[in-house]
């Protein structure tokens, strides 16, 4: 088979798994996990061939035109270059291993089927925006991730957190689409195409009229679907989701289609600098503003979540710095992990039988009751932290790294003002990172109290995939930050001694500050009892993270933080943990900027409608009613009424006629 | 003799029957004012025929078959009007055509509740 | 013979006096037949009149012998003596006796109904008027000049008419003869199915009579024990 079958079977695969899933769902059972896992599993192997056979070099194109679509025309077309092959390997990886984990997460869940097919969906659309070679067709995968998240987010739609996020989510996303489409349109009026190749050599002439604002419209879009401040309140909320759905979400698919697509289309965005400087500042408010937010959140979803959308703070920043080698090497790097810490933690949830790091530092032994998730899970936290050797210290420090480099000027089209944004920016929520990687690691599996409930051992399902994912976790940094730069544009990606050793540095300082508050407030832990737990510790593990997101709100006060004075990140973030607490009431100032006047302008409408329309409508109604009952007088039943007005008629038509004949 | 005599005529003739079929309240009286019309139709046809067949020279003689035509149906019909007046007659015991109404408007059983039982008379006809 | 009615006088441009010329009458000249034919046309117009707003309803009956008469006599007058005699034997002679046979039938009341008209008189008096209007204006505006000439042989002899009938209208002749058997099996079953009838109870025409306080007849006959259906059995 040639490069380009292959590459086509790759999204292929886990789409007709998703029929076939819906279809067969209800009438073969069986059938339902092998649909589910194989094509993904399949999808991977071919990702992982094709990336074998592009290997770095020119990017493989096709493009067949299946219909004319008038003056910009539509082709479906593939570009693998070297981002693609290599992003397609991640989805693929970390979508096999969320089927083969929700096989045993969702063990029980009648809805598994619809379930398992949505994410094969998702997960196809993911890798076809990720092999596209047009814009439109890209789009397609882009805004089939978003109804497919509307979906999965939804999965507990019992419960009303999940509805709200699921509705959170589609609205959030689709906020930046629009902008994103209408830019897509002026990128392609500019360029007279769709496809990627001829865009960019339209960029690379000179060709585009208006980057500055093409740019800005779809740094909007990806702002949504890559939870970028402002568009990234749905994220954190979108954890009402099964644990599955928010890694695949958040490690390789939806928030990583965004940098993605900057990546691909760097040179549109470096055309305008001013874009560059606004991505620059965006990336460096979210992730510092995360890191922030991260620290002071208790549900342990919530504090990954918040950890997501710094890591793509960093990899937006990596972009604003035109470099996007290290934006996709840390996105691989982040995937890799990230997938890992959401798993790891369903686990720990499921074991724990609550979502909340207060009520898990009030449990000892929990390391004990998890060991598989217990040292991927402190795998994964280094890695996120940056601690060297792990994957994340590489790819971080050639964020850090590229954003130096800009700040020394070397490079033309980037602003220096951008590299130091970032590189401030970065080093800060290094030490955030570190510090909230810290706490979770500290108060989940350093509690004391109780003893851990004992549901016995984790399905295999769940934990091989956890030794699976620790692997590149561990060593996909080391391993690859030499060779791949070949397989990008070329930039050196090995880390610089200073930018290596001020971010180790800070975030070993966060991490130690972090225990060293712990270390402080430990005692309190122990007098102030706090925690709540499932009610069906024995049910599989979505069962249990459902009830667990369920009761959070009612027994802490609120989904996101919980009234715990022995948590660490309430003593470090001090007068600020209140307000991190909420996202910094950005939510609020949704509300009051757009959730309000809607709601107002939709009770005006209501009332127009209501009120003045309804009238209108009720008013025309009557004088045909009117007439209608003035007709019903004449039809009295008289034989004679009726031949008397047949008749005058008849009189009156041949005068009429007569008058006509003789032109009278 | 002006053709103009017979046929004004035969027009007031003609709609002092149409007077008596809209005005007449039982139905005998409508059906000789029926027979007014007819015969003012039979006058003029007549009175056509002869001043064509004068002037024209028209031998077919169309209007004096037509007229006793038209004389065998008027007997025909009123022998036919008078069983139908008789029928309604004995089911509803009045033959004032103004008590008809069972077509009228909002009518649901017979003004004098027998319009089921005529009904079904008709029907058994 | 020929002299000018006074209520013509200015219309007519012809000169009294003239004899009778194919081409020398004019609008309203009178001849002795127009004169004739006139009168009993008034007499004739007046009957029907009569006929159709006497208040007494054996009446009605009888001024329409005297308005069928006068037709009668006016066809004689456009010499279709034929059609004089067949209109005198059929209308005066059965029609007429028919409709007072139904009249008795449906114990129409002897003597004056007030409730003869009903309300829809004046409705029916305006389209009457207004269409005779519109058709004197008419027939006069169209044949104002045309004259029929009436001597010579008769146009509507005996002979004349059997012989154009039995030549060039046989065939409906002949399905006329079909559509009276028709008529006289349908007023047969109309009839019989009456007879049918009687055999079921005539409790619901007993009580509508009864409880209908708007049936003229129960209330304006002595003799109102009869009931239809009794009546049937008695003729």
């Amino acid at each position: 088979m040639t490069t380009t079958t292959l590459a086509v079977l790759v999204p292929l695969l886990p789409f007709l798994g998703a029929v076939a899933g819906l279809l067969l769902g209800r009438t073969v059972p069986g059938f339902v996990r092998p649909l589910a896992v194989l094509p993904t599993l399949t999808a991977f192997v071919l990702a992982v061939l094709v990336a074998a056979r592009q290997g770095g070099d020119a990017a493989v194109d096709a493009a067949t035109e299946l219909t004319p679509t008038g003056s910009v025309p539509v082709d479906l077309a593939l570009h693998i270059d070297g981002f693609a092959a290599l992003v397609a390997v991640l989805v693929g990886l970390v979508a096999s291993c969320v089927q083969i984990y929700s096989t045993g997460y969702l063990r029980d869940d009648p809805r598994y089927p619809s379930y398992a097919a949505l994410v094969s969906l998702f997960t196809s659309a993911m890798l076809l925006v990720v092999y596209s070679g047009d814009l439109i067709v890209l789009l397609i995968g882009w805004e089939v991730m978003g109804i497919c998240s509307y979906f999965l987010v939804g999965h507990y739609w019992e419960t009303p957190e999940a509805r709200a996020a699921s509705l959170k989510a589609f609205l959030v996303t689709k906020l930046g689409d629009v902008p994103f489409l209408i830019g897509l349109f002026a990128l392609a009026t500019d360029a007279g195409s769709f496809r990627v190749t001829r865009v960019l050599d339209t960029v690379a002439h000179g060709g585009l009229d208006h980057p500055t604002v093409v740019a800005l419209l779809l740094l909007a879009g990806v702002a949504g679907k890559s939870a970028q401040f402002p568009l990234h309140t749905w994220l954190p909320d979108a954890m009402a989701g099964p644990t599955p759905v928010s890694a695949l979400i958040h490690a390789a698919t939806m928030v990583a289609a965004g940098v993605y697509f900057i990546a691909r289309l760097l040179p549109v965005f470096e055309a305008s600098a001013a874009a560059m400087v606004v991505m620059a500042v965006m990336a460096a408010v979210t992730m510092t503003g995360s890191g922030l937010a991260a620290l002071a959140q208790d549900d342990i979803k919530r504090v990954l979540a918040y950890s997501t959308i710094g890591q793509l703070g960093y990899m937006t920043g990596a972009l604003a710095v035109g470099d996007r080698g290290a934006a996709v090497f840390h996105l691989l790097s982040h995937g890799a992990f990230k997938a890992l810490l959401f798993l790891a933690a369903g686990v720990v949830i499921h074991a724990a039988g609550t979502n909340s790091l207060a009520a898990m530092s009030r449990m000892s032994g929990l390391r004990d009751r998890v060991p598989d998730a217990y040292w991927t899970m402190t795998v994964a936290l280094l890695a996120l932290a940056a601690i060297p050797p792990f994957s994340g210290f590489f790819s971080k420090e050639s964020v850090l790294g590229a954003a130096e480099h800009v700040t020394a000027g070397h490079t033309g089209h980037v602003p220096a003002a951008t590299g130091w944004i970032v590189l401030v920016a970065g080093l800060v929520t290094a030490f955030l990172t570190a510090a909230y990687a810290a706490r979770l690691w500290l108060l989940a599996f350093r509690g004391h109290g109780a003893q851990a409930p004992d549901h016995g051992r984790q399905p295999l399902t769940m934990t091989v995939v956890l030794w699976v994912l620790a692997v590149p976790s561990l060593a996909l940094g080391g391993l690859a930050y030499r060779a791949l730069p070949d397989w990008f544009d070329g930039d050196d990606l090995a880390p610089t001694l200073t930018t290596s050793v001020l971010g180790t540095g800070i975030a070993l300082i966060g991490g130690l500050v972090t225990y060293a508050a712990w270390r402080h407030l430990t005692g309190l832990a122990a007098r102030v009892p706090l925690g709540a737990v499932a009610a069906h510790p024995e049910g599989d593990a979505g069962q249990v993270e459902a009830e667990a997101i369920a009761t959070h709100a009612p027994a802490y006060g609120d989904v996101a933080s919980a009234p715990d004075p022995a948590d660490p990140g309430r003593l470090l973030l001090g007068p600020l943990h209140r307000h991190a607490a909420v996202g910094f009431h950005l939510d609020a100032v949704y509300t009051a900027l757009f959730v309000r006047p809607v709601l107002a302008g939709a009770s005006l409408v209501r009332f127009l409608d209501r009120e003045v329309v309804e009238t209108y409508v009720r008013g025309a109604g009557v004088l045909p009613r009117w007439f209608g009952a003035a007709v019903r007088r004449a039809q009295t039943g008289n034989v004679q009424t009726y031949v008397s007005a047949l008749l005058a008629g008849t009189v009156v038509l041949a005068v009429a006629a007569v008058l006509v004949a003789t032109g009278a | 003799m002006h053709l103009a005599y017979p046929a004004v005529l035969s027009a007031l003739l003609f709609c002092t029957g149409v007077y008596g079929v809209l005005a007449r309240r039982n139905a005998i009286l409508v059906l000789m004012s029926v027979e007014l019309m007819l015969n003012a139709v039979n006058l003029n046809l007549v009175a056509f025929d002869v001043w064509l067949s004068r002037t024209a020279e028209e031998t077919l003689h169309s209007g004096q078959a037509l007229t006793l035509f038209t004389i065998a149906i008027a007997a025909a019909e009123i022998g036919i009007g008078l069983a139908i007046v008789l029928a309604v007659y004995r089911n509803r015991g009045t033959s004032d055509i103004d008590k008809l109404r069972d077509t009228a408007e909002g009518h649901e059983s017979g003004p004098d509740g027998d319009a089921p039982a005529a009904e079904k008379a008709e029907a058994s006809a | 013979m020929t002299f000018a009615l006074a209520a013509a006088g200015p219309a007519h441009p012809g000169p009294s006096g003239v004899p009778l010329a194919a081409a020398a009458h004019g609008f309203l000249s009178p001849t002795g037949v127009e004169i004739a034919f006139l009168l009993v046309g008034l007499l004739t117009f007046g009957a029907a009149l009569v006929t159709v707003t006497t208040r007494q309803l054996v009446h009605a009956a009888l001024w329409l012998v005297v308005a069928l008469g006068g037709l009668a006599v006016e066809y004689l007058l456009l010499t279709a003596e034929f059609i004089a005699w067949v209109q005198v034997l059929i209308y005066v002679g059965s029609v007429v006796v028919l409709l007072l046979f139904g009249l008795m039938l449906t114990r129409a009341p002897i003597g004056r109904s007030p409730d003869a008209d009903s309300g829809n008189r004046w409705a029916a008096l305006t389209v009457a008027a207004a269409a005779a209007a519109a058709l004197i204006w008419v027939v006069v505006d169209a044949f104002r000049t045309t004259w029929i000439d009436l001597d010579g042989p008769a146009a509507g002899s005996t002979e004349v008419t059997g012989a154009s009938l039995f030549q060039h209208w046989v065939l409906p002749f002949e399905a006329l003869s079909v559509l009276l058997l028709a008529a006289l099996v349908g007023a047969i079953v109309l009839s019989r199915k009456a007879r049918a009838e009687k055999s079921s109870p005539p409790v619901n025409s007993r009580d509508s009579a009864d409880g209908s306080p708007v049936v003229p007849e129960s209330r304006n006959h002595s003799s109102g024990g009869h009931r239809p259906t009794e009546q049937e059995g008695a003729r």
